[in-house]
């Protein structure tokens, strides 16, 4: 199962400067396991205390995962991902 | 950071529009042009005179839109609506994009009314600031995309 994710220039430190990488899991929890098994610290990025950091944003298949079950959004084969760190400030 | 007169005037006139609220958005440019040629108004979906955050659809609608476009975010702007245009502690914290140039205007002197504000304009890496000279042109820069 292959799931193209792709990655924000902030976070591309972590997969050598690749604009997108594959990644497994059938829940997106299990995604970002994946992701950090493979490049090691992207996970700390994306998750703060288990939970998908407030600034971060993640897309399957344009879709805001906040709106269909955060890190237990289920994925398919197939599936886009996207990381968009907010743009947000005070 | 270099921008065109237009630009410029159109950042300016968005943070006086929105005033009190905080205005945001973003100026793409070809992908390591360093050129700020595509001016994009964002709606501030904090609706707020102390915070702005980019609606998460509309991120993803604008993000997409530059990809296609071979683009990037070379300025992201947004105002200050009652303090100095320097980045504040949580704009420091929140800034992701390395390449870009934070640009923040003050509207803390005229409001919604005519008269000069503050435009400065920052790289803001890894925590640090660095604030950089504006140079505003007169000349178009904008190119066919």
């Amino acid at each position: 199962m292959a799931i193209e994710v792709r990655i924000p220039t902030i976070l591309r430190t972590y997969t050598n400067g690749e604009k997108a990488v594959n990644a497994e899991g059938a829940t997106l929890s299990a995604l970002i396991a994946d992701l950090e098994a493979n490049h090691p610290g992207i996970g700390d990025r994306l998750l703060d205390d288990g939970d998908l950091r407030r600034f971060v944003n993640v897309y399957v298949n344009d879709e805001d995962v906040r709106f269909i079950g955060g890190l237990e959004a289920t994925l398919n084969d197939g599936d886009q991902v996207v990381v968009l760190p907010a743009v947000a400030g005070g | 950071m270099t921008i065109d007169q237009a630009t410029y005037d159109a950042i300016v006139a968005h943070a006086k529009r929105d005033h009190p609220d905080e205005a945001c958005g973003i100026v793409a440019g070809p992908e390591g042009s360093d050129r700020p040629v595509r001016f994009i108004e964002m709606v501030n979906a904090a609706g707020s005179p102390t915070f702005y955050e980019f609606d998460s659809t509309e991120l993803l609608a604008l993000y997409k839109e530059m990809w296609d476009n071979d683009e990037e975010p070379v300025v992201v702007y947004h105002s200050h609506t009652a303090t100095e245009a320097y980045p504040s502690r949580t704009d420091i914290g929140l800034a992701s994009e390395p390449n870009a140039h934070y640009v923040l205007v003050s509207t803390r002197e005229h409001g919604n009314n005519d008269g000069p504000v503050e435009f400065r304009s920052y790289r803001i890496i890894d925590g640090e600031v660095t604030e950089e000279e504006v140079t505003v042109t007169t000349t178009e820069t904008r190119h066919p995309a």
